[in-house]
């Protein structure tokens, strides 16, 4: 067993997807003790929140303000408040007022305020333009002097026992805050999702209910499947020809398919992570008993097992003595690939509404399907559905890798 | 041509009996769960009411309408029966519609996206495979951990990217939908247009899917006849390499056809999920409503629909399988 785990490390496939799977167990191991609490707490009151540092605007007030001057800082403001429409609409009102195409650049903010400010004049009624537009270059201007004409903001607050605003303190344009010197700051790296949830928790929650999926499914199809191609393939008969009648059966039989019609059939309330898992692993374990049945029926008549058989061993002793550790990396192999088979089995099903109905543990398909329910994928909140595509992809990727490497140092053939 | 007789009609009565068996099993399944649907359809339809005989009267009026109140083998013969003459009942959830109007429709929408993807995304894998595995060096190194990051996707990860790449950034394909929403189905070049339009996105996110496990296969196959003895005999005799690579191509196909029955159905539970992505008006999209608002027999229609469309693909690639393949003609004469 040890020489097996010195082989597999020898290839670089497999320590490649085994360096990956670790880094993504470490992460769910740490994260939940550096950043403890409930990961399906509703903490923003709204949908999707971008990824990014939210800092109290409250506690910014009262934190200490520094003066610091930079040149840039109107131009920003003025960059902010404009949106693309609005410049050129502007370029447009400029066309008109006889300034030259290619002195207007769309992207440089100072100079097409400066232009805006030397050419526009409300009082102009340029020809064929209508009231609304006008209207429309009114407002735009007011908007644009609002944001750099104030030098102050006061800030009141209602007296507690007469209701009467005082004044609290002003805000200048040149104030400044130290974001680690306020008080409540909330890092959102991967932003909130539909409900307000802090979307990484949750995801790193995720990912081990689905990891957890994966191994009961993967452990359960993988026993079945050892069980079925044993007694198949060292037995065989008549046992073989009906296990191998059924195997035939439901490997033509889309699996996704029963597994539908099981999901729905179990009630809602009843489907937990842990039922979940359990029909994905009653409904894969296909593959495995058909490559275990072949391996068995190579070995059974090779003359150790013969000898065995001769020296009157009873059968369990042969199965387990002199077949078993033979086919025990296949099986390893097989297992690896009903793990991430599960997870994948897990999503899909969630997506389609079937998944785990449970309030306490979000998995990695439930994500997905909250994801898609609020359309995050056209509102433009990536944040909500990529982590979770990227989490699956990267744990079946270095699954998948594992696999294809043991299989590199298990058959001599594949390597190159 | 006895040989292939043989082939044909075990392959055809092997067909009738797995159809038979997924008709029992989407019969049997979600009667043997341990609750009682009916109870649950009516608990449903009747929040609510409170009066115990009106809610009695509605299960037992399900009950009557499903045919539940009668013993199991009555009630299988009875599916049959109607499932032959194409009756599956009424839909729940859009009521006085039958289930086989609601599907006739969605059928052809899959057939037409799903046959022509899954085939171009075959063969697109194929010859990435197979170049993988001739060229080897650079070429390999590139495809190889591509195709194998590429099948590790899951399908609804590559259908929205898709989307989110080309229809909501991009904008140059429709977002949902198999047709333009401000249009009624007739015959002219407007909808048409239409309807290819809605078609590139689905079609191009079931062949990627496709891509990246049939390379891997089909590399490790050619690689396998790269290095088989008639390869190192023509070589020896000094044949064109062209010529031995089409030798090795059309060798190391043909495990992949089979290859292809045997991961098809995977392949359409994923296309069926990139139609619910893209609201494609298939079976996937009527499958995820009728789960959703609790729809029993669209359901269980739409399950056998899509398990009788993959046994009859594995049953034509199989045939196909036997007229290309001399080995598997000259395995039935032993």
């Amino acid at each position: 067993m040890k020489n097996i785990f010195k082989q597999a490390f020898h290839s670089p496939r497999f320590v490649i997807g085994f360096s990956i799977f670790a880094c993504i167990l470490l992460t769910m191991l740490i994260y939940p003790l550096l950043m403890p609490g409930n990961p399906l707490e509703m903490i923003g009151l709204g949908t999707f929140f971008r990824p990014g540092t939210y800092v109290s605007v409250y506690d910014a007030l009262d934190a200490d303000s520094r003066t610091i001057k930079l040149s840039d800082a109107d131009d920003n403001r003025l960059a902010k408040a404009m949106s693309d429409a609005d410049r050129i609409s502007m370029m447009e009102w400029l066309a008109v007022a006889g300034v030259p195409a290619e002195d207007i650049d769309l992207r440089d903010t100072h100079g097409l305020i400066s232009l805006w400010k030397k050419y526009y004049d409300p009082s102009v009624r340029p020809e064929g333009m209508t009231k609304a537009k006008r209207n429309y270059y009114e407002r735009l201007n007011n908007r644009l002097v609002a944001v750099t004409r104030a030098d102050t903001i006061t800030m009141l607050s209602p007296d507690a026992e007469t209701g009467e605003m005082e004044e609290r303190g002003r805000v200048a344009k040149t104030d400044y805050v130290n974001v680690s010197d306020v008080t409540n700051v909330r890092r959102l790296p991967l932003g909130t999702d539909n409900f307000g949830r802090d979307m990484l928790k949750e995801l790193v929650s995720a990912c081990g209910t689905s990891l957890f999926i994966g191994l009961v499914a993967g452990g359960i199809a993988t026993f079945i499947g050892l069980l079925l191609g044993l007694l198949a393939g060292y037995i065989g008969g008549l046992l073989d020809d009906f296990i191998m009648f059924f195997t035939n059966i439901f490997t033509v039989i889309p699996s996704f398919v029963i597994l539908i019609l099981i999901s729905f059939s179990i009630d809602q309330s009843q489907r937990g992570a842990l039922t979940t898992a359990v029909v994905i692993g009653l409904t894969s374990w296909v593959w495995t008993t058909r490559s275990v049945r072949a391996q068995v029926l190579s070995l059974r008549n090779r003359d150790h097992v013969n000898l065995s058989k001769l020296s009157g061993h009873s059968l369990s002793r042969i199965v387990l003595t002199d077949i078993l550790p033979y086919i025990a990396s296949y099986v390893v192999m097989a297992f690896i690939l009903q793990i991430s088979s599960g997870i994948l089995a897990e999503a899909q099903l969630s997506l389609l509404g079937l998944g785990p109905k449970t309030t306490t543990t979000p998995t990695l398909g439930l994500m997905m399907n909250w994801a898609m329910l609020y359309s995050a994928h056209i509102n433009g909140a990536w944040w909500a559905y990529y982590p979770v595509i990227l989490t699956i992809a990267l744990i079946t990727f270095s699954l998948n890798l594992m696999n294809t490497g043991l299989d590199q140092v298990f058959n001599p053939q594949l390597r190159s | 041509m006895k040989g292939y007789r043989k082939y044909f009609a075990k392959k055809a009565l092997w067909f009738v009996v797995t159809f038979a068996a997924a008709v029992v099993l989407n019969f049997l399944l979600p009667r043997l769960m341990p609750n009682d649907p009916v109870a649950a359809i009516t608990a449903k339809s009747a929040r609510g009411i409170s009066e115990t005989w009106a809610i009695r009267a509605m299960y037992e009026r399900y009950a009557q309408e499903f045919g539940t109140d009668k013993p199991l083998l009555e009630q299988f013969f009875l599916f049959v029966k109607n499932a032959v003459r194409g009756d599956f009942g009424v839909s729940f959830s859009q009521y006085p519609r039958t289930v086989a109007n609601i599907v006739s429709s969605a059928v052809l929408w899959t057939v037409g996206l799903q046959f022509p993807a899954i085939i171009v995304g075959w063969l697109l894998g194929n010859i990435l495979g197979a170049l993988a595995a001739y060229i080897r060096k650079g070429f390999d190194k590139v495809i190889m951990p591509a195709s194998l990051f590429l099948s590790s996707v899951p399908a609804f990860g590559i259908a929205i990217t898709l989307l989110t790449v080309f229809a909501v950034n991009l904008k140059i394909a429709p977002i949902s939908g198999g047709y333009g929403y401000d249009l009624i189905p007739h015959f002219s070049w407007k909808f048409i247009k239409s309807i290819i339009d809605h078609y590139q996105l689905p079609f191009w996110s079931i062949v990627v899917m496709a891509i990246g496990g049939q390379a891997i296969g089909m590399r490790s196959m050619s690689i396998y006849e790269l290095n088989a003895d008639y390869v190192k005999y023509s070589r020896f005799l000094g044949i064109k390499d062209r010529k031995i690579v089409r030798y090795v191509f059309r060798n190391a196909m043909l495990p992949q056809i089979t290859g292809l029955a045997m991961s098809i159905g995977t392949m359409v539970s994923g296309a069926l999920v990139a139609e619910i992505i893209f609201a494609y008006p298939g079976l996937g999209t009527i499958l995820m409503r009728g789960i959703m608002q609790g729809d029993y027999p669209l359901i269980s229609t739409v399950t056998l629909l899509i398990t009788a469309m993959v046994l009859l693909s594995v049953f034509l690639l199989d045939i196909v399988c036997g007229l290309i393949d001399p080995r598997v003609k000259a395995a039935q004469y032993d």
